[in-house]
């Protein structure tokens, strides 16, 4: 920060960076899974777990790298968005590893190896990936020039789960690709490039979609050959949700594409029709696939459901873990058992991946649950400034896709589990155990922090005018 | 494009809203419900999670906890002599629930219960582990045994009473069952549980306190102290006017009598040699309505009587007619009684005319053995008064002494009894229940009264069985609890 020393009339006060309350709240975000895990290692053996000092480290040492970057490579971004990921990082952290020390599981699962690990692997190589962008994303304005090429590679990750001998079909969703000993769910990358498709497009044709329409019945039609990439979209995501039964996925992707199809033509119409292609696409599916009726069977009253099930059946299974996590958080209450004291481990199958979140509800409660809520409110709610306050155009559109794609997933994943809409596979973001849902996630805040760096940036100060500094110096 | 980016903004806050009041809903609106669902496994996981406390009878444990080394329930019950105190104690099964004591006091034996909550916050802070209060029970180990082993391989059931308190002593029931034996829920725990549900001689019964029996002519008892209190008998050794054989009233039935000598016979004969004529005459001239007030005095007709396990109700039918009064005041037709609620009649009786409340838990104690609940002795009613009382104890004394009841004599101790065989089934062909009532006096009071039931015995068909099978029982109970004092 430079001392104002110019006399010009124009005189640019720098704008404040932040950079320190950044590093006030990242010592917050370290310092409270470290309690945190402290806590559980109280509660579960009444000692202090013998590798605090390794994980403290670890993540601390995560976080200051990734400091040093931000100050130095994108020094006005959104101090906010940096903490955050770290807490809600470490915090998954200690729900998994809470989770990995439970006898249950251990007796249950033959081959059973702790998660925590590999989870603390996959988050360096999320931060690393979050440098990586930053340091060679200068400017969010070059992915402009890939918008095809991201529609390409959007398309090609989404379909390589039905590639045969690529993808893996576990559990009954096709959304792993296996290669070597790594399994990866592409979706999670997709939603970023496709985020980067949907902005460069809308860019260049939301002139064209929201000016050369005709009016009928109050809402404004496209013309037919605007028409085609919504409806590309929209046939893409009931692919998805038909072939690889992902219906978490196939509902994020068409509802950022209609947020940002919104944002960047100011038309309702467009909300209208999405909402009505939404409803029919999963009429359609839900009156056929079985996968799909369970899900909605469970929803509706699981208890119920599990007594008409007949026994051994998807829709039974279902059911069954509907109800485990549902008294999971009926049993955590207001304030919760205590970190390491509840019994979400009867969820048994997925319990630290897609039901994560009823560990937090059973094991901090009501406060606790709504602390996280808010947490990823919170960054939804930052990205979301930083849309407001993007000058271009692709960045407003970048920005509103990626934090509303984040705030939709976030409310599948924790509605789904709280009974609020049907469950869909998904991961609730930087909290579930799951490799390619950390690493794209903090790709994601990377792009965000690059866009809001370029937004808060103040703009270069003007060249000296050399008259003024003869004429209006007033020295003492 | 900054319009409607704000209403996405908006739209997102209110997709956070949405989640923030369904978790409200959750858990704390549900939470209560959830919580206690049917399928929550965490109610028996908390259960089981710390070692439980224990059921004490004479500052000796009748029930531990082992470490069952098992992921999901941490600690497994284990019973000391379980068959010999199921009656007492009930069971608490990690796949099968829990009952009776296990049941009742479970917060306490589980360590939650709100009155230990000191214990609790303090054992967070020095880092004990969480420990069970004790349930301290009033029931005598001797006179326990003594009933256990006196009904032996036979079915039938014993209660014992202290009538000066209302301490209930003894509580025996058999066939009885292990609740050890499934007190798990591994495969062999199955299978132990599935064949008694299906053991045809129903051994989980508690017949001590659930199982209703026609009393025979041990209710006869009753009827002498419902005619002296109405006035119908002035002098228990004046002779009534009692035919030979004597008609049912609105029947042409005689009745029959198993002694011999009843004619006319004097009450305090009658009671003797049990002569069912004068009784059921007896309890004819009471009338219907004397005779319910009466036995509801004693408890009948009463289905609350917790002890704390809630015993069944005995009956004595309110509506019946003038025949069935008569058949009923000598013990048969719609009369059924619980063990316990003729160990109650004996009691009131011993005691001078005062029912005491029965009760088994005499204290619950905290992990530390604060007390946190002291039951104190409790007056339930006054069927009588102590002249009456007086008079039914020389009558039952009687009994002991030279009549029917022989066998239940002790040696330097006052004892008072009544036989029974109790006629059931269709046509009263099925075999008869012998029964036996009694109690043992001192200078201080009668410390013990006693009922005992043995069904379906091979007692021959008269009123003997009741003395010869039933009394020994009763006999011994009544001596170990004198050999205690």
């Amino acid at each position: 920060m430079s001392v104002v020393t110019n006399t010009t009339t124009i005189g640019a006060i720098d704008a404040p960076s932040r950079r320190n309350t950044e590093l006030v709240l990242l010592a917050f975000a370290v310092a409270i899974p470290v309690f945190a895990y402290l806590n559980v290692g109280l509660a579960l053996d009444g000692e202090v777990p013998a590798g605090m000092l390794g994980y403290g480290l670890g993540l601390g040492l995560l976080a200051g790298i990734a400091h040093l970057l931000v100050r130095k490579f994108a020094k006005y971004a959104d101090p906010i968005l940096l903490p955050l990921a770290t807490l809600l990082n470490g915090l998954g952290l200690v729900l998994i590893w809470r989770l990995d020390q439970s006898p249950r599981l251990q007796a249950m699962y033959k081959t059973f190896s702790p998660d925590a690990p590999k989870q603390l692997m996959y988050s360096a190589i999320g931060v690393a990936l979050f440098l990586l962008v930053l340091l060679f994303l200068k400017d969010h304005r070059v992915l402009q020039r890939y918008t095809y090429i991201s529609m390409m590679v959007a398309i090609v990750l989404l379909l390589l789960p039905l590639v045969p001998g690529l993808g893996t079909d576990s559990f009954g969703a096709k959304i792993w690709i296996k290669v070597g000993p790594f399994s990866i769910q592409p979706g999670e990358f997709a939603k970023i490039v496709l985020a980067v498709f949907f902005s460069g497009y809308l860019m260049v044709k939301r002139d064209a979609l929201a000016l050369a329409s005709r009016r009928f019945m109050g809402l404004y039609l496209p013309r037919g050959r605007d028409l085609g990439p919504i409806l590309t979209i929209w046939a893409l995501s009931l692919a998805i949700l038909v072939f690889e039964n992902d219906l978490g996925t196939s509902l994020l992707f068409f509802g950022m594409f209609v947020i940002m199809l919104y944002v960047a033509t100011e038309r309702t119409s467009w909300i209208v029709m999405g909402l009505l292609m939404a409803v029919g696409g999963a009429v359609a599916v839900g009156s056929f696939a079985t996968h799909v009726q369970s899900r909605v069977a469970a929803w509706l009253d699981p208890f119920e459901c599990l007594k008409t099930a007949p026994p051994d059946t998807n829709m039974a299974w279902a059911c069954d873990q509907m109800t485990q996590v549902l008294m999971s958080f009926g049993s955590g209450g207001t304030i919760g058992t205590g970190l390491g004291q509840g019994n979400s481990d009867l969820i048994r199958f997925a319990a630290n991946s897609d039901f994560i979140f009823a560990t937090v509800g059973e094991e901090l409660g009501l406060a606790g649950a709504m602390a996280f809520i808010l947490l990823y409110g919170l960054i939804a709610e930052r990205g979301l400034r930083t849309a407001l306050a993007a000058r271009d155009p692709f960045g407003k559109l970048l920005a509103t896709g990626l934090s509303g794609a984040f705030a939709l997933q976030v409310f599948v994943v924790a509605g789904g589990v709280m009974g609020l809409i049907p469950l869909t596979g998904m991961t609730m973001p930087f909290l579930a155990y799951g490799g390619s849902s950390v690493i794209a996630n903090w790709a994601l805040i990377a792009i965000l922090l690059r866009i809001s760096d370029t937004a808060r940036r103040p703009a270069p100060t003007p060249a000296p005018n050399p008259d003024a500094e003869m004429t209006q110096v007033v020295r003492p | 494009m900054n319009k409607p980016l704000r209403h996405i903004a908006i739209f997102c806050g209110l997709l956070v809203l949405a989640l923030l009041l369904r978790d409200n809903w959750l858990q704390f609106v549900r939470a209560d419900e959830l919580n206690s669902h049917e399928r929550n496994k965490r109610v028996t996981i908390e259960r089981y999670a710390s070692v439980r406390g224990n059921i004490i009878v004479e500052g000796k444990p009748i029930t531990g906890s082992v470490d069952s080394k098992d992921p999901l329930y941490k600690y497994k019950r284990t019973y000391i002599d379980g068959p010999m105190w199921a009656p007492v104690t009930g069971f608490a099964s990690q796949a099968y629930g829990a009952t009776q004591l296990e049941k009742l006091n479970d917060s306490i034996l589980m360590g939650n219960d709100d009155r230990l909550f000191f214990d609790r916050t303090l054992a967070m802070f020095t880092g004990e582990q969480k420990q069970g209060g004790n349930v301290v029970t009033t029931l005598n180990a001797a006179a326990q045994k003594a009933a256990y082993d006196g009904l032996g391989d036979k079915k039938g059931a014993v209660a014992a009473i202290d009538p000066q308190t209302g301490k209930i002593l003894a509580l025996a029931s058999t066939p009885s069952y292990d609740p050890g034996t499934f007190a798990g829920y591994s495969r062999n725990d199955e299978k132990a549980w599935v064949s008694l549900e299906k053991d045809k001689n129903k051994p989980k019964l508690n017949r001590a306190l659930r199982e209703i029996y026609p009393p025979g002519s041990t209710f006869k008892v009753v009827t002498a102290a419902a005619a002296i209190e109405a006035g119908k008998i002035k002098d228990i050794n004046a002779a009534t006017d009692t035919p030979e054989p004597y008609l049912l009233p609105l029947s042409t039935k005689p009745m029959k009598n198993h002694a011999q000598g009843c004619e006319n016979a004097s009450l305090m004969y009658a009671m003797q040699w049990s002569c069912n004529s004068v009784f059921a005459k007896l309890g004819d001239e009471v009338g219907r309505d004397k005779m319910v007030e009466m036995s509801e005095k004693f408890g009948f007709n009463n289905p609350e009587v917790d002890t704390p396990v809630r015993a069944a109700a005995s009956v004595y039918d309110k509506k019946m007619d003038r025949g069935g009064n008569a058949l009923s005041s000598i013990g048969q037709f719609n009369t059924a009684t619980t063990p316990l609620q003729m160990a109650m009649v004996t009691a009131a009786i011993a005691n001078d005319g005062k029912l005491m409340k029965p009760y088994m838990v005499d204290k619950l104690e905290a992990p530390n053995l604060d007390v946190l609940e002291k039951n104190e002795p409790q007056e339930m009613s006054r069927p009588m008064s102590q002249e009456t009382a007086q008079l039914v104890q020389q009558m039952m004394e009687k009994v002991v002494n030279e009549g029917t009841g022989k066998k239940a004599r002790i040696d330097g101790v006052t004892v008072g009894g009544k036989t029974g065989t109790a006629q059931h089934g269709e046509l009263n062909k099925a075999r008869p229940y012998a029964w036996f009532i009694a109690y043992a006096k001192t200078d201080s009071g009668s410390p013990v009264a006693v009922a005992v039931v043995v069904e379906d015995s091979d007692a021959t068909r008269d009123d003997i069985s009741g003395g010869g099978l039933a009394a020994p029982i009763a006999r011994d109970v009544m001596q170990a609890v004198l050999g205690k004092r």
